[in-house]
């Protein structure tokens, strides 16, 4: 029996091995946003001066834009003049027995262990994580290889010449509101580059990379595959991160050479407010990768289970000949999350192919909406889009939303588009508690049985660890 | 020993009575047939043994291994070795068989303090139970249900049943949609279950079933009351003579 679907839960999630720490800044910006603000980041963080022109220009555009409101999404204005754009890491709790009992409680379920705990929870560790030294190790293995992965600000430093060459390329700093904001007070990220012809051996993985909580408030990711060569990319973690930001705009910006592979899996679990819709991080993302050489190949992953208002639609912009496009998703509202999100596939050159299996989950008083644009430009001779919605509510006062454009400009393309809407009926439930299974427990196996598409793109243990996520996060949901 | 022993149970469906004093009483080891006509109760009556939500009991009680029934929730009752093959097998996409099965087998041996079946000892099991109902492999990766014809829909169910070894099993109309070729298969599944610590409810419209699953006791079910009860030459007298003749026969 070789489906791995059967064997996964034999695996016990495991600590992430892999990752570094960067060191942790001290001080904090008054709230507000101006020129000014922008020229400290800019110093603290000891950019070269073309970054901060970079960053400059990008507050320009921003000046000018407007912020979008065509999502299927409600939210309160955000003052963008009482945020503070730069800030000092909040104060640790010394133990856990200051952590949300809540908090540790979803920990706990998850089978995250007690030390991982406490670095979840910003509690001071007395003794090194054995990961850090492991991830040393790691380092001096993928820098033999030529392989680079590091903070931004530690590639801004040792690698300028990269960052320069490509920072901007796939999202312009002047691409919308959001990146706008991003590109002109980003305060760190990750940076990844694999040179030509290397086939990364080990997952990439951010997870021990953002320190405290705060970095992750305008993230800039920037992944650089040269010819031929392959890296799978996870983001994030499944366990529950709170944050005391709640505008959050990450922009991640993928390139991928002629006959190159980049694999990106994550799974986002911010804060998704309490059970009444209170708080809850505002997650307006860019995320975007450029196919630009021929037979490339870009595919994205994501398990969106956080958040109060997810705004995400990571794209591919297909350049190369015969380059492919890949979106799998599965996203999860309850309670009064929304969820706006789904992908543009823009075929520009020939032979180029897309997927798109989105799966929408909808609990609660959650709304859920899917977005897709898949456009085939008049160049994009022969090329193929297959797209399938699949909307799944629980409960009677849940919403799903399908809004799928479609643009083809010539007539040897094909595209096609599938969609569907089921509810969880009773009788599903009531034939695995005949066979013995809780409520509980069905409605994980149905859930996860729905979204078997998109899991078995994850990486194994990310999918075991999305598997009991989308349990935690549905707990209760039936009956 | 008894196993299961229903007292004069009554239930109802928003309002509507359907089951109106029904008594019975199986012991291990016996294989009970209950035949009836379309509307007598028959698949209210194993709704109600299995815990489904649609039906109000209103009076009588269910004792089964001793226990109060009706206090236990669905999925208690499965756990405490009672089985249900469905007329209508449930679907349930992108989960496969033997996942379904591996799931609902370890739940039921956590709640009896046994150890958790391991994917090899697991896959042991599954393969040799596979054989009784003439499955190949390939039928454990496929989703539950999902995509079967009629006749695998029903094959499915007894291969459950194998895996789950239940106390007391009951068949709802198993034989629905079967070709003969299929009934046999299924028959002889079941046959092979059959065994003296174990008990079997059939309940069929039809006395062709009972050839092949010969049952030690039958019971005829008309408007909600067994009217009849006897040997396995009552399936044959009731095929010959029709519902009307027990309606005649007896006062209802």
């Amino acid at each position: 029996m070789n489906d791995t679907n059967n064997i996964v839960t034999e695996v016990t999630s495991q600590e992430y091995k892999y990752g570094f720490v960067t060191k942790i800044e001290s001080d904090t910006l008054p709230p507000g946003l101006n020129e000014e603000v922008i020229r400290k980041i800019s110093e603290k963080k000891e950019e070269p001066e073309w970054l901060l022109e970079w960053r400059l220009k990008a507050y320009k555009s921003w000046l000018t834009m407007e912020e979008p409101h065509w999502g299927n999404v409600q939210y309160p204005p955000i003052d963008y003049q009482a945020i503070s754009y730069y800030s000092a890491p909040k104060k640790r709790p010394k133990s856990l027995d200051e952590v949300d009992p809540e908090l540790l409680r979803t920990y706990e379920k998850l089978g995250i262990p007690l030390e991982e705990q406490k670095w979840l929870t910003g509690v001071a560790v007395d003794a090194v994580f054995d990961s850090v030294s492991v991830a040393t190790t790691f380092k001096e293995k993928l820098k033999e290889m030529g392989i680079i992965f590091c903070s931004f600000s530690e590639a801004v430093r040792h690698y300028p010449d990269l960052v320069r060459k490509y920072l901007g390329t796939v999202v312009p700093p002047n691409d919308n509101f959001f990146a706008a904001l991003n590109s002109a007070v980003f305060s760190d990220g990750s940076f990844c580059y694999i040179p030509k012809g290397v086939h990364c051996p080990m997952e990439l993985s951010t997870y021990f990379r953002i320190n405290a909580a705060e970095t992750g408030q305008f993230e800039r990711t920037l992944i650089v595959a040269e010819e031929g060569a392959y890296v799978s990319y996870l983001e994030g973690c499944t366990a529950p991160i709170r944050d005391e930001n709640q505008l959050h705009a990450a922009v991640v910006e993928i390139i991928a050479l002629d006959n190159a592979y980049v694999k990106y899996s994550t799974v986002q679990n911010w804060y998704p407010g309490d059970k009444e819709g209170r708080g809850g991080i505002y997650n307006f993302v860019t995320k975007r990768g450029k196919c630009a050489g021929v037979n490339s190949r870009i595919s994205w992953t994501q398990v969106e289970t956080g958040s109060a208002i997810t705004w995400k639609y990571p794209s591919v912009l297909l350049v190369g000949d015969n380059s492919i496009g890949e979106f799998y998703s599965v996203a999860v509202v309850n309670h009064y999350q929304q969820a706006d999100t789904g992908t543009k596939m823009i075929h520009i050159g020939k032979n180029t192919r897309s997927t798109i299996v989105s799966k929408g989950i909808s609990a609660g008083k959650g709304q859920n909406s899917y977005r897709g644009l898949v456009e085939i430009k008049k160049s994009a001779a022969n090329s193929w889009n297959y797209s399938q919605c699949d909307s799944l509510l629980i409960g009677n006062q849940c919403g799903a939303h399908t809004f799928p454009y479609i643009e083809v400009k010539n007539t040897t393309s094909k595209v096609e588009h599938e969609a569907t809407t089921s509810k969880i009926d009773e009788e599903q439930i009531f034939y695995c508690r005949q066979r013995g299974l809780s409520t509980e427990d069905a409605v994980n196996l149905i859930v996860n049985g729905f979204c078997r598409e998109v899991f078995r793109e994850l990486p194994m243990e990310f999918a075991v660890e999305a598997q009991k996520l989308l349990g935690v996060v549905l707990e209760g949901s039936v009956g | 020993m008894n196993l299961l022993e229903i007292r004069n149970l009554h239930a109802e469906v928003e309002g509507t009575e359907i089951l109106r004093g029904v008594n019975l009483t199986i012991n291990v080891g016996e294989v009970h047939a209950i035949m009836g006509p379309n509307g007598s109760g028959k698949s209210t009556l194993a709704g109600v043994l299995t815990g489904r939500e649609l039906y109000t009991i209103t009076e009588g009680e269910i004792l089964y291994k001793g226990k109060d029934l009706l206090a236990m929730t669905p999925e208690d009752r499965a756990r405490e070795g009672l089985f249900l093959a469905f007329q209508y097998p449930v679907e349930v996409p992108g989960v496969t068989n033997a996942y379904f099965l591996k799931t609902a087998l370890n739940a039921i041996r956590k709640y009896r303090g046994l150890e958790e079946l391991d994917a090899m000892d697991f896959l042991k099991l599954v393969r040799s139970k596979l054989k009784l109902v003439d499955l190949d492999e390939n039928f454990l990766n496929r989703a539950v249900n999902d995509g079967f014809s009629g006749g695998e829909k029903k094959r499915n169910e007894i291969f459950h049943m194998a895996v789950l070894e239940p106390t007391l099993a009951i068949l709802d109309e198993t034989d629905s949609g079967l070709d003969i070729d299929a009934l046999r298969i299924v028959a002889d599944g079941v046959n092979s279950l059959r065994k003296p610590e174990n008990a079997m409810l059939v309940i069929t419209h039809y006395q062709r079933l009972l050839n092949y699953i010969v049952p030690d006791i039958v019971h005829v079910l008309v408007d909600g009351k067994i009217v009849k009860s006897g040997s396995k030459e009552l399936a044959i007298e009731l095929e010959q003579r029709g519902y009307d003749w027990v309606r005649e026969t007896t006062e209802v």
